[in-house]
């Protein structure tokens, strides 16, 4: 009676295994969605022409053979993993910590101008260091080319401080697979081999934009196209 | 992790830091720390879990677990393992990316003739 007793408590405790297999769990659970500007985009790689591609999320395999297997050229940069190394912080005139945008500039998203044809740049405004995102969104305008396109997506208000951080795959022409990245064990070495202890705390949402300020964060683009989904999130598509 | 034993394997262990130019032809194993470049033209390299790369490689098989920065070559194919941090461009026919992997650069995938026109 005891173990039955046991068992079934099991079902609202979880295993009790500890937290390690629950995050494994958790970072293993992928969820589908569909996405309406992904869909918009896919007219560009459905053409002849090669394009070439900057994925500014985690490096995903998905993603990198989704695009070299239909001949197109991917650059694959985690920005927010760049973004917690620890020699870019820096003092204000007030001594007060922050990000320092130009040596994450120096460091990150050095390409020739107008390069790309579009930029995958999933939910990264919403999580990235406020220092840090408009010089992103201003060096991002000027690696695209005229005429390329810019995706990303925006939490709406209803979105709490604990909006999970997902790692985003394409898995067809306008469908994705998120995975959301989840409190690991094991901090992970960034790209100059600093130890990420932010990662090992996973990403936090750092604000939530309304329209208006996603206009005004990408107001040097020619164009600006919303895309409402149900599950809270605003996608948005521009166009250098 | 060990490295594989083979008899035509050389292996550049732990402790060893080599600064230079490297070429050969038999298969290679860094555990170390090289600086510069790594030319295996028929055969492959593998940078195993602590080996840290900093040098443009050009080899017929790349196998990343550890660190390796620089740009890759790849006449056949490139795995990386899922502890390998990567920076750099790689231009390879075949590439394989595990779960846990770290990118930061251009993945080119070239047939065999592209490869031999050298583009």
């Amino acid at each position: 009676m005891a173990s039955v007793t046991h068992n079934f408590m099991k079902l609202f405790r979880g295993s009790g295994a500890g937290g390690t297999e629950a995050a494994t769990a958790q970072a293993a659970q992928k969820l589908t969605r569909r996405s309406s500007g992904l869909g918009e985009l896919s007219r560009l790689w459905e053409g002849d022409t090669p394009i070439c591609v900057l994925d500014l999320g985690s490096t995903s395999p998905s993603n990198i053979r989704f695009f070299t297997e239909r001949g197109h050229k991917i650059y694959s940069e985690d920005l927010l993993v760049a973004s917690t190394e620890p020699n870019l912080i820096t003092k204000d005139e007030h001594g007060v910590a922050t990000l320092d945008s130009r040596q994450f500039l120096a460091d990150n998203l050095a390409y020739p101008a107008a390069h790309f044809d579009f930029v995958l740049c999933w939910n990264l405004p919403d999580y990235l260091d406020e220092n840090l995102v408009r010089p992103v969104m201003g060096r991002l305008w000027s690696v695209l080319k005229p005429g390329g396109m810019l995706l990303a997506f925006f939490h709406t208000k209803d979105a709490g401080p604990d909006s999970p951080c997902y790692r985003f795959h394409i898995v067809g022409k306008d469908v994705l697979e998120m995975q959301r990245i989840v409190l690991k064990r094991e901090a992970r070495r960034g790209p100059t081999g600093a130890v990420h202890t932010a990662i090992t705390d996973g990403f936090r949402l750092q604000r939530v934009f309304n329209n208006r300020h996603i206009e005004t964060l990408f107001r040097d683009f020619a164009s600006i196209k919303f895309f409402l989904a149900r599950d809270n999130i605003r996608e948005v598509l521009v166009v250098r | 992790m060990s490295a594989p034993l083979s008899a035509d394997l050389a292996q550049i262990g732990k402790s060893v830091v080599i600064k230079g130019e490297l070429s050969g032809s038999e298969d290679l194993y860094v555990d170390g720390q090289v600086e510069g470049t790594i030319s295996l033209k028929n055969n492959s390299l593998t940078v195993g879990p602590h080996g840290q790369v900093k040098a443009s490689v050009e080899a017929k098989g790349i196998v990343v677990q550890g660190k390796l920065e620089g740009n890759v070559n790849a006449s056949d194919r490139v795995d990386l393992r899922k502890s390998a941090i990567v920076t750099g461009d790689i231009s390879t026919q075949r590439i394989s990316i595990e779960e846990g992997a770290y990118l930061k650069g251009k993945v080119d995938i070239q047939g065999k003739a592209e490869k031999a026109a050298g583009k």
